[in-house]
């Protein structure tokens, strides 16, 4: 079925999106942050930076892909 | 000029603009009432969103909590901006799809029951209320120290001002204004932290100096400097140390990005833009614009204690800068000068530190007076900060009184009334939401510091899974819905209160507030993310051992899942 077809890539985006949602903040920010604390870009442990500034970047670039991405789905699916 | 002529000025100005949008706004229908007409740009809207999201709290108290936690601070800023994801991709688009007016309608819709709307009002209205006595505290708080004016009277300014444009214009006329109060907050924010990171780093963009080196010529990185100087002094090392233990800290990220998608007065922005594709895009204009405060609070923290530390660390007590004796007279700021040596030590041991108060709230007020930057710089951040607990105080009043005047009048009690008694209601019940709140503002309760967390672990608890629920699973039924909204809200509530005590009266907290007594050592303000577990497990069990939705329901989902 159409709708079924665009609900599934609906889905899809969202799982994408979600997992590297959870990869910057839980893993980068805080799972891993340790690690991650020995390299450094500048003057910012990577892993605080991720914890403080970075995730919140990728949040941002997350929302508007899937702005576009979906309006483009929904371009696919008009009847 | 005299700072307080300026601030007066400031904030007269300011306040004269908010008055002359509410005659321009004034609205004429419920559709404008509820919903600004439904017409607004997803840009506006987002300028508004991030008004009505950032509060005194983040305007005031974020940076400061930063500053003294370090690394420990990173939950709040990951956990505000995180749940914006979830609320652009799980509940926004969907929600303006079904197109009504308030959460509680929707639940109402959904789960085919005036029950289950009862229930997300009685959500809504607690967790609204315990947020909004924060706000009129800070309208208060700010009138008396900078204008010199009585708690009182401040207070009475700032709901009076809230009246006028909230009665007049509902939700068109706190959009607009919320769009100016925007921009006067940002300006605000961000013009003391440029100049502060010009004078540390040399670097005009905040987000950049934090990561740079220091402009004294030794070629240091700031924070590695800000390392240095507190972990010689006996603090634990800014850019590391977490606060409470890795497992709290994820489950509390958690509980605010799920709780914030969950925030009603947040979600109900999304109701005023035209079609599902502006909800999408307004959530990433609201997140860009919450994310310019967000991503220099982090700067202020950082540059605000490392320059508190040189400042105030070995200086005779004489020699103190003038800002010291200014901040000392309001009681936010204390020392004593312990071994008699005429300096301040400022240290990380208990015993022989001599700044024996530093409150987190002067890291920001403060802030402009310690970089020596003049008065007006001062004068505006005072009105970001109004502007900041003004539109916060409008939005979540604008969720109490269409909940009760959409959703309990014409939704429950009396179905007929028509469209003009609706709107008359609906400014009588605004009056009603304003009185009630400026009653707390007079009369603080006593729990009140502990509430605004309680408001994230009930929206985290009882209304994201319920509408999520709702959108992604068809065969969710209003027994499971209500099933779990009482379980996840019980669990969250009795951990709260059995850790807090119950209302947060001390004494009737039967496991006492100690750590080792948590489950899996969470906090209680930590708990909304295992409370919503709760609510998906217990919704799934009942839901899948009753009766299910008709086939009217299952149409209502499919076409909120059609673009």
């Amino acid at each position: 079925m159409f709708s079924d077809d665009y609900w599934g890539a609906n889905l899809k985006l969202i799982t994408i999106c979600l997992a590297i949602w959870f990869v910057v903040s839980y893993l980068f920010g805080i799972l891993l942050v340790e690690q991650l604390n020995t390299i450094s870009i500048g003057g910012y442990k990577l892993g605080f930076w991720f914890a403080q500034q970075g995730s919140i970047y990728v949040f941002l670039a997350l929302i508007f892909y899937y702005a576009s991405a979906m309006n483009k789905i929904d371009e696919k699916y008009k009847d | 000029m005299d700072l307080q002529i300026l601030t007066f000025a400031f904030v007269g100005i300011t306040f004269a603009v908010y008055i002359s949008i509410a005659f321009w706004a004034k609205a004429s229908s419920t559709k404008e009432f509820y919903v600004a007409g439904g017409v607004v740009h997803p840009v506006a809207n987002g300028m508004a969103t991030a008004a009505d999201w950032m509060s005194a709290a983040s305007f005031i108290s974020m940076a400061g909590l930063i500053a003294f936690l370090g690394y420990g601070g990173s939950v709040f800023l990951m956990g505000w901006t995180g749940g914006y994801v979830l609320l652009a991709m799980l509940l926004a688009p969907y929600l303006r799809k079904h197109g009504s007016y308030t959460v509680p309608e929707f639940i109402n819709d959904r789960y085919y029951s005036k029950a289950a709307r009862v229930v997300a009002v009685i959500c809504l209205i607690i967790a609204s209320v315990t947020y909004v006595i924060g706000q009129m505290k800070g309208i208060g708080v700010a009138f008396s120290r900078f204008l010199e004016v009585s708690y009182e009277i401040g207070l009475i300014v700032g709901i009076g001002i809230v009246l006028i444009y909230a009665v007049l214009g509902g939700m068109k006329g706190i959009t607009y204004t919320q769009i100016a109060q925007y921009v006067i907050m940002i300006i605000a924010y961000t013009i003391p932290a440029i100049f502060i990171s010009l004078q540390l780093t040399g670097n005009p963009i905040p987000q950049l100096g934090l990561g740079s080196t220091l402009a004294d010529g030794s070629g240091t990185y700031l924070l590695d400097k800000l390392d240095q100087i507190v972990v010689g002094l006996g603090f634990a090392e800014y850019t590391t140390t977490p606060r409470l233990s890795m497992t709290n800290t994820f489950v509390y990220t958690l509980s605010l990005m799920i709780g914030t998608a969950g925030l009603p007065h947040v979600i109900m922005r999304f109701f005023t833009v035209k079609n599902v594709q502006s909800a999408r895009q307004s959530a990433g204009w609201a997140l860009l614009f919450i994310a310019i405060l967000y991503t220099t609070a982090p700067a202020v923290a950082a540059m605000a204690r490392l320059n508190l530390m040189q400042t105030v660390h070995n200086t005779e007590i004489k020699q103190l800068p003038e800002w010291v004796e200014n901040w000392k007279t309001t009681g936010l700021l204390e020392y004593e000068d312990k071994n008699g040596d005429g300096r301040i030590q400022y240290t990380g041991n208990k015993k022989t530190n001599e700044m024996t108060k530093v409150d987190r709230d002067i890291m920001v007020l403060a802030n402009p007076e310690i970089a020596q930057l003049p008065n007006w710089v001062i004068a505006l951040v005072v009105a970001g900060g109004l502007a900041a607990a003004l539109s916060t105080a409008a939005g979540l009043l604008l969720a109490i009184a269409s909940s009760i005047s959409h959703d309990l009048l014409k939704g429950v009690w009396r179905p007929h009334i028509n469209e003009k008694e609706e709107l008359m209601w609906s400014r009588l019940s605004m009056v009603g939401a304003i009185a009630l709140a400026g009653y707390f503002g007079f009369n603080p309760p006593g729990f009140a510091a502990g509430t605004v967390a309680l408001a994230f672990g009930l929206a985290a608890s009882s209304i994201f899974p319920a509408l999520m629920m709702g959108i992604f699973s068809r065969k969710m039924n209003k027994e499971g819905a209500i099933a779990g909204m009482i379980a996840g809200i019980g669990i969250t509530l009795l951990y709260v209160f059995q850790h807090k005590g119950i209302m947060f009266i001390p004494e009737t907290s039967f496991l006492g507030d100690m750590s080792p007594n948590w489950f899996l050592g969470i906090e209680p303000n930590a708990f909304g993310a295992i409370g919503a577990v709760v609510n998906f497990v217990v919704a799934y069990i009942v839901a899948s051992n009753t009766a299910a939705v008709s086939t009217d329901v299952d149409a209502m989902v499919t076409n909120m899942r059609k673009p």
